[in-house]
């Protein structure tokens, strides 16, 4: 008699679609951390005084910090002298073309089926792409600088746009705010910069793909998005990562500042590396995302459909300090094999009229532990401020957990807060039920993890929506007979 | 050749021996109610012939077109025509009926040769077919079963049946629930359905259901066997007498 445990067991032995390494000449820093790396990585990019200045004190708060240790997931700690924190391509000269750029990267794309030129261009997405620390190719700029759009790598913000930059950098995400931002403040390699100026409406979905490379490097992004009054851009942000034996951190940071009546929407699909079957390897990514709606009526959407990593601790969050300002959060997190995830939102609620909704989807399977945490906190002056949650947690198999621990504090009695929550399993009798009409178990679990998660993916821009659902698909395999 | 030909069946269900050796033989076009008290295995003999994975077959032999139908995962055996309506359907949330339908559809269609149906042409067969089982649209763009009443799900099984068009329909007690006009609904998508090369199996504990749903044959199991087999007027004797007077005059032979 088949159970659908045996069924879950089956499907996780599919190996990690995504596991090669690309061959090429890569600049690295030796490893370990002190200010002369920092120094180094300054020097490299060849910043301005001040982000040096700024970069050092980040340094010295981290190493006053510990390690946090209250996430419900258990890793080997990361030694930080062990790693080396800058890798580039080797400098080259400034590329005028895609065709410039190295053949070796652009065959990594390729094989990760990442559209670059052409199939971008018809689908209308313009992709800044970050392979390791270096930005290596950046389209429709132009397109975009004609409606005063800027949308480029970090380093090329702080040559270009060094105002900007030091105007909003930690400005939503302070270097003291955690372990894990000050050190990514330290020492951030690269990353992605958008402004989108008053009254634009971003024309296209600005997309960014990431992927680490480098073998032992921890790779760093800061993102910074800003959208000025009545503006607004959606932006998307998904990524593959090589296989690995070495746990490999990740710890990001994204800020985004929404001014008066500005919209900005965060679509993330991330698939690095999870580890084999019994949680050897894998990345870690420790990500710190923010959005301050600074402005009234503004709005921040989290929509994110978390697939890899090992571990998995991040909680996209917004600061609702604007009157009527908006924030939305739409989490899908599977844990598969021994990947665990402890993520969910905060929602801060300041202005007044704000509003917010939370709703996260956990699906668990073989003997991953997924957790939700959440927080919601109403300001003494947030008058009239709603917040609705709401939690599912769909279990694959019985070796698995799911966790929610949703956090409430409100200071404003005007303030109406609901919060749902569920867990259920894929049944036996859902699966036989679809194999009774002939869909394959596998399509049948498919099905139903998808319906389970479609709140969320009703959120995602279309074509993402698609990959979204083929990565819950991939992700899941083997997890069936 | 039959098209279903059961030899000498036993299943266990958790860990209890249910069905002690059942043999039925079902001719293309026939339709064969199963009746039988509660326990007596007739939700046993259809689950295990659809692979139900809680119902082990322990020995027997049975083939469906001359093909060993245990042999067969239950998608395949779905793909290959056999079709149960389930007594207590499942709920499916955030799937669309219809979605859901079309994707059962386009693999059935596979196994028999056929291309896939798009959205426009599979719309026009599902509108024919919700006609007949008089189902609002509504139904088709809800979740699988979430929030249907119980008449509704039973509509919604046939409905089901009607679009996928099985050699073998199992109806396991396809009544138990239903009112009177849904009872009649049901029925008359069923007898629609009724065709010289398509088989049915109706499982149910009362002769209600036959008087809608006329079949050739009447089998009754007690205990885990066929104790009488008969015509429809079989039915209608239980009816008048209750299922002690089989079990009684078992014990007597």
């Amino acid at each position: 008699m088949s159970t659908s445990t045996d069924v879950i067991e089956q499907l996780a032995t599919t190996d990690y679609k995504y596991g090669f390494v690309t061959d090429i000449e890569q600049d690295i820093a030796p490893k370990g951390l002190n200010e002369d790396i920092v120094r180094l990585i300054s020097s490299k990019k060849h910043e301005p005084e001040w982000l040096l200045e700024w970069r050092l004190r980040a340094f010295r708060t981290w190493l006053r910090m510990e390690e946090p240790a209250w996430q419900n997931v258990q890793y080997d700690r990361v030694d930080y002298q062990a790693i080396s924190y800058y890798a580039a391509p080797k400098e080259k000269k400034k590329l005028n073309s895609m065709d410039e750029v190295d053949p070796e990267i652009r065959a990594t794309f390729d094989k990760l089926g990442i559209p670059l030129i052409e199939q971008q261009m018809l689908a209308g997405v313009a992709v800044d792409a970050v392979f390791d620390s270096v930005s290596v190719a950046t389209t429709f700029r132009s397109k975009l600088a004609e409606l005063g759009i800027i949308f480029c790598s970090f380093s090329e913000a702080v040559k270009d746009h060094p105002e900007l930059v030091r105007q909003y950098l930690g400005s939503v995400v302070p270097h003291t705010d955690n372990f894990f931002a000050a050190l990514n403040s330290a020492i951030f390699s690269d990353g992605s910069f958008v402004f989108v100026p008053k009254g634009v409406t971003c024309p296209m979905e600005l997309s960014t793909y990431f992927r680490i490379n480098a073998k032992e490097t921890g790779q760093f992004e800061r993102t910074l998005i800003i959208c000025e009054d009545g503006a607004s851009v959606s932006y998307l942000e998904g990524c593959t990562a090589p296989k690995r034996d070495e746990n490999q951190l990740h710890a990001a940071v994204v800020e985004l500042v929404a001014l008066d009546r500005a919209t900005i929407k965060y679509s993330t699909v991330q698939n690095w590396y999870p580890g084999d079957k019994h949680g050897v390897g894998g990345i870690y990514n420790f990500v710190t995302k923010r959005g301050h709606c600074r402005g009234v009526a503004s709005k921040i959407t989290w929509t994110q459909v978390e697939t890899g990593s090992a571990v998995t601790w991040k909680y996209p969050s917004c600061i609702l300090q604007g009157d009527d300002s908006v924030g939305e959060f739409y989490s899908v997190a599977v844990t598969n094999n021994r990947q665990q995830a402890d993520t969910g939102t905060k929602m801060i609620h300041l202005g007044r009229n704000t509003r917010s909704t939370i709703v996260s989807k956990g699906i668990s399977a073989g003997q991953g532990q997924n957790t939700y945490r959440g927080a919601v906190k109403i300001g003494k002056h947030a008058t009239n401020a709603r917040n609705y949650s709401q939690c599912d947690s769909l279990l694959i198999g019985d070796r698995c957990g799911a966790h929610t621990f949703p956090y409430l504090e409100i200071k404003n009695t005007s303030a109406k807060v609901e919060h749902e929550a569920s867990t259920s399993k894929v049944g036996e009798d859902q699966i036989f039920y679809c194999e009774q009409r002939g869909i394959s178990k596998e399509d049948a679990i498919s099905m139903i993890v998808s319906g389970f998660c479609k709140e969320v993916f009703r959120e995602l821009p279309m074509e993402f929506a698609v990959e979204a659902q083929k990565l819950l698909g991939i992700s899941l395999e083997g997890s069936v007979g | 050749m039959s098209l279903l030909s059961i030899h000498d069946l036993h299943v266990t269900a958790e860990g209890k021996h249910i069905l002690k050796g059942v043999s039925l033989d079902i001719q293309p076009g026939e339709v064969h109610a199963i009746m039988g008290p509660n326990g007596s295995g007739k939700s046993t003999l259809a689950r295990a012939l659809s692979g139900h994975p809680g119902y082990a077959v322990t020995s027997g032999r049975v083939l469906f077109n001359g093909e060993d139908l245990l042999d067969m995962d239950p998608d395949e055996r779905a793909r290959k025509g056999v079709f149960m309506a389930f007594q207590y359907p499942v709920e499916i949330p955030g799937v669309n009926n219809a979605y859901f339908l079309k994707a059962a559809l386009n693999a059935v269609r596979k196994e028999r040769g056929l291309d896939d149906l798009d959205a426009i042409d599979f719309m026009a067969v599902v509108k024919e077919k919700a006609r007949l089982l008089e189902m609002d649209d509504s139904m088709l763009q809800r979740s699988v079963n979430e929030g249907f009443s119980g008449g509704e799900k039973k509509r919604n099984e046939i409905f089901h049946m009607a679009v996928l068009e099985p050699t073998l329909g199992i109806l396991d007690e396809t009544d138990s629930g239903l009112d009177i006009d849904a009872l009649r609904i049901v029925s008359h998508g069923v007898n629609t359905l009724r065709r010289e090369d398509r088989s049915f199996i109706v499982v149910t504990h009362y002769q209600r259901l036959l008087n809608y749903i006329v079949p050739d044959f009447v089998h009754v199991l007690s205990e885990g066997c066929v104790v009488r087999s008969g015509g429809c007027e079989l039915a209608l004797e239980l009816e008048e007498k209750g299922y002690g007077w089989i079990e009684a005059g078992e014990a007597r032979a």
